[in-house]
């Protein structure tokens, strides 16, 4: 019985993993594939199926009517995406840490309604958001700049850092603090020197959840830039012509999934919480 | 030398009301209290933990109330081990001295020598979560000594133990702190055993309040109050209505109680405690078992009187089935007397008064 159950599992992540690969197979295939090989079919042997080609991927590199250069957007969305995860880290760190830590009452408003106050942020629709953001940015001149948008980021990343880091400080035991300070540190100096350095694993997540949310965000980068600053989701869309150049678009999906690929491959191994076992027991 | 004037604090759990007391350096205080009699609430105030919304702290003559945790001399070890997860054996240790801007390798070298006495040399390199329970404890406890604090405070760092570990560390104890002379320990616990054990002096609160203190052959031999009486007394005291009347004894309803050798009080009602061992088998006294368990060595046997329910303690181990009948005796010598506000009024007629 116990073999029949490891078999099933075995098949049933098999064929898991086949439905979670073959997306990136696909897209892989097609971005050395020309016009010709694409509408000739499914295939997805090179040299065998279709003659690879390298057209996708210089298409990425080359301006004019061959393709657009992708190094820009590239480097204009990582450094949006690097500082506002940065930023929003960090004070949302900060903030959490108060919210666990310290009793907060202006009236009847407490800790969890401010908790709630930076998750509300989230649930308003985009929409909602746009129009007051361009707005604001347009009063600040910082329409369509790595800045303006750097301020976006940070309003819709510091909820979601909030809230994560919360959650993660809530579970590490207020004694471990106390602790601290009885063994000489001052409270900011418990919060560096022994809070911070047990939280890895809840800085991971947020961080990594900061950094999807603003990598992948195509709707503020659409609507609060034009021509000066580019971010990668919206220069996919310049591709677009006549013909969908389905080898160029795969070659530019690889792009853009490998930099958080490589990010989560590197920090999975901190993604865990058992680094808080022996603080109290 | 700590004192500690009309300390009052609010809002939590136990309140502390209005507790004064003087702690003479090189002593081992043991405070002793059920749970939430307030002992944790007494060293968190020390510690500057919880809030204080009367009294002074002094050291020395010094105040401490306004002072940041950090600066009040102190260590702390809790009842649940808490040690710094991200940090090895050695450097959890060194941590308080790398604190007080002690260089590292000096700090670890003297980390090094608390550790070995705590029997924990070969493991400076693990992380906590890698040692057992009563390792991890050490480790707390090599913590806060390392320090040399004027005052080190203990609260109930057995309890979260397993029996052996608990009795192997109680034994320890009085070597781990030993050469701590200019230093005020607390150790706070509930069981009578440990603190009339470990301590020269013994405290015991309840309610918030220091109910007693003393030495602990004078406080188990006379607690000055019923509730003192109760907290001191394990196994448990029984207590029993009575009253004094035409210079005799009576329990309960008004069965004659054995008074030799007590100087009674006057006409009234007072509480008649038994200890485990003022009750013996075999005698005048009619009971019923209501309960016989094994401790060890002794049975604890509950009987049920016509007056109200004691406790009888025997040596070795016995069978009793519950619901049989049992005659014994009750010795008058072990009896204590309270009057009906608490106070202890037991006189022996070869005592003074």
């Amino acid at each position: 019985m116990n073999k029949f159950y490891h078999t099933l599992k075995t098949l049933f992540l098999l064929g898991w993993s086949i439905f979670v690969v073959f997306p990136f197979l696909w897209a892989l295939t097609t971005s050395f594939k020309d016009a010709n090989a694409i509408t000739s079919g499914a295939t997805y042997i090179p040299w065998v199926d279709f003659e690879p080609s390298t057209q996708g991927w210089t298409s990425l590199f080359t301006t004019g009517s061959k393709g657009i250069n992708i190094v820009g957007p590239f480097i204009d969305s990582a450094a949006v995406t690097l500082i506002a995860s940065c930023i929003s880290l960090m004070l949302g760190t900060l903030a959490a840490y108060g919210l666990s830590r310290f009793e907060y009452r202006l009236g009847f408003v407490k800790n969890a309604d401010i908790t709630f106050f930076f998750i509300s942020q989230r649930i308003m629709p985009p929409i909602v958001l746009a129009i007051p953001f361009f707005l604001m940015l347009k009063e600040l001149g910082a329409l369509d700049t790595i800045l303006g948008l750097v301020l976006v980021y940070i309003a819709l990343l510091l909820p979601i850092a909030v809230w994560v880091m919360s959650d993660f400080f809530s579970g590490i035991p207020k004694e471990l603090d106390e602790m601290a300070m009885t063994d000489g540190c001052s409270p900011i100096g418990a919060f560096f020197r022994v809070i911070l350095p047990n939280s890895v694993p809840g800085l991971v997540v947020a961080g990594m959840f900061c950094l999807i949310f603003g990598w992948n965000d195509f709707f503020f980068a659409f609507t609060l830039t034009f021509t000066e600053t580019q971010l990668l989701p919206v220069s996919i869309v310049s591709l677009n012509s006549s013909v969908t150049p389905w080898w160029s678009l795969s070659a530019f999906a690889l792009i853009s999934v490998a930099p958080l690929a490589c990010v989560a491959v590197i920090v999975e191994r901190y993604m865990s919480r058992g680094t808080m076992s022996g603080a109290i027991r | 030398m700590l004192q500690i004037d009309h300390l009052t604090t609010v809002d939590l759990k136990v309140s502390l009301d209005n507790i004064s007391f003087l702690f003479e350096a090189g002593n081992i205080y043991t405070i002793l209290g059920r749970t939430g009699a307030g002992k944790t609430e007494l060293l968190r105030a020390l510690m500057g933990l919880n809030p204080l919304v009367d009294g002074d702290i002094k050291l020395d003559g010094k105040s401490l109330a306004k002072r940041p945790i950090r600066d009040r001399d102190m260590s702390l070890v809790y009842q649940q081990f808490i040690n710094y997860p991200h940090l090895s054996v050695l450097d959890n240790v060194a941590f308080p001295l790398r604190r007080q801007g002690k260089k590292k390798a000096e700090a670890q070298s003297l980390a090094s020598e608390i550790l070995a006495t705590v029997g924990l040399s070969e493991f400076l390199q693990r992380r906590p979560a890698q040692l057992s329970g009563g390792q991890q404890q050490r480790v707390a406890l090599a913590r806060a000594m390392v320090k040399h604090s004027r005052i080190l405070m203990l609260d109930e760092p057995l309890a979260n133990l397993d029996y052996k570990l608990r009795e192997q560390l109680r034994e320890e104890f009085p070597r781990l702190v030993a050469g701590n002379d200019d230093s005020v320990i607390l150790y706070t616990t509930t069981e009578p055993r440990e603190a009339m054990e470990l301590g020269n002096t013994m405290i015991i609160m309840n309610n918030g309040r220091i109910v007693a203190s003393g030495s602990p052959a004078d406080l188990f031999a006379h607690p000055p109050t019923k509730d003192a009486a109760s907290v001191i007394s394990d196994p448990p005291i029984s207590f029993i209505s009575g009253f004094v009347r035409s210079k005799a004894l009576y329990f309960g309803e008004g069965q004659l109680a054995p008074s030799g050798g007590l100087k009674l009080p006057p006409d009234g009602p007072v509480t008649i405690a038994l200890r485990p061992d003022a009750i013996e088998p075999g005698g005048a006294f009619n009971a019923t078992i209501g309960l016989s368990e094994f401790s060890g060595s002794e049975t604890i046997i509950h009987l049920d009187f016509d007056f109200g329910r004691a406790i009888m303690l025997v040596e070795g181990i016995h069978t009793f089935e519950t619901g049989d009948a049992l005659s014994v005796s009750i010795q008058a010598e072990n009896i204590m007397l309270f009057a009906p506000n608490g106070r202890n009024i037991t006189t022996r007629t070869n005592q003074d008064g």
